[in-house]
């Protein structure tokens, strides 16, 4: 029998192989398809079912069909663009991990630079006002009366 | 107030709890359907009661019905069955449905235990149409009207409030149209 230890270890390295593995070489790579390009267009599609997956990464049903899909219209001549639109007009921007810049996504692309100038413009304005306080100093009775506070303090020590 | 900077992080802390209230009750499942406002995906498959007929756009085009996409492997379709049927007892809208890469024996078996609400079922055996009608999710219930244009979609399962308050209404209203 195995030691407790190893066999955990075996199990571990089990369910960390990739569960995928065994359907890229489904496809025929010898044709007019390249893998490194299909990897690499699968790899910028995201799966609808798993949502934080890509449709590469994905052992969704839906995505094993899909995957097919875009290995067709690869092999049938399409372009990226093609294939993008394609998934576009029947999933919506949602399948696409960069999203195009338009009216519906600006506070997408530039929600955080709008964010990083507000906070520069309140730390701006924060530090202005510090520095200008700094800067004013003491009025003229403020120092009367640190003056006659110092005296004191001196004074008392002395007795 | 003296110092209404002091006002500013209680504001910046509403302001987000609000947006991630809402952002917490959004549904990520649901994701906008880019078909909503255009004529159906073209298609014609077998049916699934009669193969040798078959079922396609044009079927869906000339009155108002809804489109259900199902499948017997899918366990949130078994729990609006009972909304269907109760759907298409009222005769207000006519039901078709599309048996989604199922096995057409356990389709049909389904229809015959739970009863048969649909008008017809196209039987998408590899689930090719499903993908033109952009199906990612079953159940999915899709509103079309007269012209055969997708008005409406529901992902997941119907619930009577989604029927009573989406569906039906806006089926009277497409049909009060024209």
């Amino acid at each position: 029998m195995l030691p407790r230890l190893l066999r955990v270890a075996l199990l571990g390295l089990a369910m960390s192989m990739p569960a995928h593995a065994s359907t890229l070489a489904d496809f025929d790579f010898t044709g007019n398809v390249s893998e490194a390009h299909y990897k690499a267009v699968i790899s910028e599609l995201r799966c609808l079912v798993c949502q934080n997956e890509s449709l590469a990464g994905s052992q969704a049903e839906l995505a094993q069909d899909l995957r097919e899909e875009v290995y067709k219209m690869m092999d049938a001549g399409k372009t990226d663009d093609e294939i993008v639109d394609f998934l576009v007009a029947r999933y919506g921007d949602f399948v696409l991990y960069d999203p195009p810049l338009k009216p519906s996504t600006w506070l997408l692309w530039f929600g955080p630079f709008v964010l990083a100038a507000l906070a520069l413009l309140v730390m701006g304005y924060t530090v202005r006002k510090r520095s200008r306080g700094v800067e004013q100093g003491l009025t003229a009775a403020e120092r009367a009366r640190v003056a006659s506070l110092l005296s004191e303090g001196t004074e008392n020590r002395k007795s | 107030m003296k110092r209404p900077l002091l006002l500013i992080p209680a504001i910046v802390f509403t302001v987000m709890v609000v947006l991630l209230a809402v952002g917490l009750n959004l549904n990520p499942r649901e994701v906008p359907s880019p078909l909503i406002g255009k004529p159906v995906p073209g298609f014609e498959l077998s049916r699934l009661k009669d193969p040798q007929a078959t079922l396609g756009s044009a079927d869906l085009t000339g009155r108002v019905s809804l489109f259900n996409v199902w499948a017997t492997w899918c366990v949130s379709c078994r729990a609006e069955h009972k909304l269907l049927m109760a759907l298409a007892e009222t005769g207000e809208v006519d039901i078709y449905g599309l048996n989604y890469k199922d096995d057409r024996d356990a389709a049909l078996r389904w229809l015959q235990v739970y009863g048969d609400p649909y008008v017809a079922n196209a039987f998408d055996d590899d689930g090719r149409v499903g993908i033109d009608w952009g199906v990612y999710g079953t159940p999915e219930t899709f509103v079309i009207d007269g012209e055969g244009v997708i008005r409406h979609k529901v992902i997941g399962p119907l619930s009577a409030d989604i029927v009573n308050e989406r569906i039906l209404p806006l089926v009277r209203q497409l049909n009060s149209r024209g």
